[in-house]
């Protein structure tokens, strides 16, 4: 197992040269002049323009902006915000929500997921089943802005019942919305892996020897059937957790969260290159963690992945 | 070499090929009951707005971005009457010609998408998978590294790249189009790679290859045939995927001008507070044109994946209480040994990529 681990560390590292590159590279072909855009209409004096371009080593090659860019995510220095802040702050004040956020839609969709995928998959093609897959197909079609809107606007603002926006802070309250409509869609595909799962491993031969010597419908459902389904259930889960720590940013902007997706979107629309390409390095080196958590937990799981090398 | 190619000899092809005439019918044949109800809505759903897409200029009453008539202006916020059945916008535009409009930018996006991610994403994987090596650890290096980031955000930056902040119709429909391209690559390239390192250990590989088979006859020829198989369910996936980045491109404001070509999701966006005035037509419609285009690919994706996959098929006329149809199964079990055999086929997949490939799903567009 350690080997293993070590293996899937070294992996990373190349991937995450192969990213932080490639995010570089893209965000500097990125049209506009940043420096330009602050000065606003009249634009700045060459002068001032280009203490700041020295500032931010923009007047230097590619390569060597890259480099210093690396160097900074070495000794977690990642340069100043235009807005004078350093970056490493911002991103330590909104992450936080962005991560309870994740857990708490994480946890919605996997319950809610696993719990009816079961039943749907163990009473396949009776009423359970077929509603919730009319149900999963119209969740997985609607547009996550529509459910957040939808639920925003009738649950939030004509019912009364929760918060319709996280502006007054980020309680658990205030999240549930968004964390609602963050797991709507990952709910569905739960629920339908869930019970695909579930189906195929009835038919799998260690369920008929259960049966056969006379174990309890229950403990075969549930010790059986459940466990060895859950598999590719838990490598999805594990997959969305690092999307969803990824940042939400339409649903972030739905409900005013401030978390880092809303964070980035600005950083985006403001143009602000260094800003973006830091908060994008600090996300993918969470997606990274979170791909390598699955893996481990992947191969914890199925013993065949640990001893097929 | 054509006259006599040994590898041309049908027994090494592939035997389901063969016996094939229209694909469709056959698939549309091969299933029953809910599964097929499915199936025929969801192509019905597709037909129709495909159907709308062809004919805009002749069924939508205005052009999509007409704000007078014959009698003047429109007026903004009418609500739905004999002159604008859908009423018109916030800008003044008459809400149903912009679905009709909005569904001709929505299926071009869904068609250069999906056959650009097709087109590049295959071969790719075939060429990656077949020739190993170092070549295939730097495919693996860069889709890996295009996989470690948040998609929307991926979506986002390209199609600021390509549309270079003015959108035309074109140049609009084209961003969304290569940034929907960007994310699906690589998941293509990953399940059609990963089928091809276990293809290509076949026997028929080898014979071709002692045959005398070029390359690119066993890569292209042999292989494709037989790795080909995922693909269907992969691209609708695809495609629902590109309609919902689509708005969600439009949503966020960074996709196609209004001017340029109708959108639903910038439709949307710029009804959001419409609503909470109590002027509901702006926002349903395209929210409707948009669930229900979607729902028309996911009812033939899901209704492919069932048919597709062997170990989901039911026999026709199973009964729904489970006590019997685990005792169908059970019966099943011991007739078929090879349903066993493809039961336990689901074992350790190979080694960079852990996920299956029913799992590829992106939590892309929140």
């Amino acid at each position: 197992m350690a080997r293993y681990v070590g293996q899937r560390l070294l992996q990373m590292i190349p991937v995450f040269f192969g990213a932080t590159l490639l995010i570089y590279a893209l965000v500097f072909a990125m049209p506009g002049d940043p420096i330009q855009a602050m000065g606003g209409e009249r634009g700045l004096p060459i002068a001032m323009a280009n203490r700041i371009r020295a500032e931010y080593h923009l007047d230097q090659p590619f390569f060597v902006q890259y480099w210093y860019y690396i160097k900074g995510v070495f000794t977690l220095d990642l340069g100043m915000s235009f807005q004078r802040r350093p970056v490493f702050d911002i991103i330590a004040q909104v992450y936080p929500t962005t991560a309870k956020l994740a857990v708490y839609a994480l946890a919605i969709e996997g319950i809610l997921g696993v719990a009816v995928g079961l039943i749907s998959g163990i009473r396949r093609g009776g009423i359970f089943d077929t509603s919730f897959l009319a149900v999963s197909l119209v969740v997985i079609s609607i547009p996550t802005f529509v459910i957040g809107f939808v639920l925003q606007y009738f649950i939030g603002l004509k019912a009364g019942i929760l918060p319709a926006t996280a502006t007054g802070g980020a309680s658990w309250r205030a999240l549930t919305l968004p964390a609602i409509t963050l797991g709507s869609v990952s709910f569905a595909y739960v629920l339908r892996l869930t019970r695909t799962s579930v189906i195929e491993t009835q038919t799998a031969d260690f369920v008929r020897t259960a049966m056969a010597k006379g174990v309890t419908r229950r403990k075969v459902v549930t010790g059986h059937i459940l466990r060895n389904s859950l598999i590719p259930v838990v490598t999805f889960l594990g997959g969305d957790l690092g999307a969803l720590m990824g940042g939400a940013i339409v649903t972030e902007g739905v409900f005013h969260v401030n978390g880092i997706g809303h964070t980035l979107y600005r950083a985006i629309t403001r143009g602000e290159p260094t800003t973006v390409v830091s908060i994008v390095t600090v996300l993918v080196i969470v997606i990274m963690i979170a791909n390598l958590l699955v893996d481990l937990l992947y191969a914890a799981l199925d013993p065949r992945i640990r001893y097929a090398k | 070499m054509a006259v006599l190619d040994p590898t041309s000899v049908p027994a090494v092809r592939t035997p389901p090929r063969a016996g094939r005439k229209i694909p469709g019918l056959a698939l549309i044949r091969s299933t029953h009951g809910l599964q097929r109800a499915m199936l025929l809505i969801g192509i019905g759903l597709i037909a129709f707005f495909v159907v709308v897409a062809l004919l805009a200029d002749v069924i939508a009453p205005y052009s999509f971005n007409a704000i007078r008539g014959p009698d003047g202006l429109f007026g903004t916020q009418l609500p739905p009457s004999s002159a604008h059945l859908l009423g018109t916008t916030v800008g003044g535009m008459d809400v149903l010609s912009r679905i009709i409009f909005g569904a001709r930018t929505a299926v071009l996006v869904v068609l250069l998408a999906t056959a650009m991610s097709i087109v590049v994403g295959v071969p790719l994987g075939v060429f990656s998978g077949y020739v190993g090596g170092w070549v295939d650890r730097v495919f693996v290096l860069v889709t890996d590294a295009l996989y470690a980031f948040p998609s929307l955000l991926m979506a986002i930056i390209v199609s600021v790249m390509v549309s270079r902040g003015q959108s035309s119709a074109f140049g609009g429909i084209f961003a969304a189009s290569v940034s929907i391209t960007v994310v699906f690559v690589p998941k293509y390239f990953r399940v059609i790679r990963n089928a091809t390192m276990s293809a290509k250990a076949e026997p028929y590989v080898d014979a071709a290859r002692v045959a005398g088979a070029r390359p690119a006859r066993i890569m292209f020829g042999h292989i494709l045939a037989n790795v080909s198989q995922s693909l269907p369910v992969l691209a609708t996936l695809n495609a629902s995927e590109a309609i919902l980045t689509l708005a969600g491109l439009g949503f966020l404001g960074f996709g196609i001008e209004p001017t340029a070509a109708a959108e639903w999701g910038y439709d949307l966006n710029k009804a959001l507070s419409d609503v909470t005035n109590g002027i509901w037509w702006t926002g349903v419609f395209p929210g409707i044109a948009i669930v229900l285009i979607v729902a028309g690919v996911a009812l033939v994706g899901e209704s492919l994946n069932d048919v597709l996959n062997p170990l989901l098929r039911t026999r026709g006329g199973a009964t729904t209480a489970d006590e019997a149809e685990l005792e169908a199964m059970v019966r099943s079990v011991a007739t078929q040994p090879t349903m066993t055999d493809t039961a336990r086929a689901h074992a350790p997949p190979s080694e960079q990529s852990p996920a299956p490939p029913s799992s590829d799903k992106e939590g892309d567009e929140r």
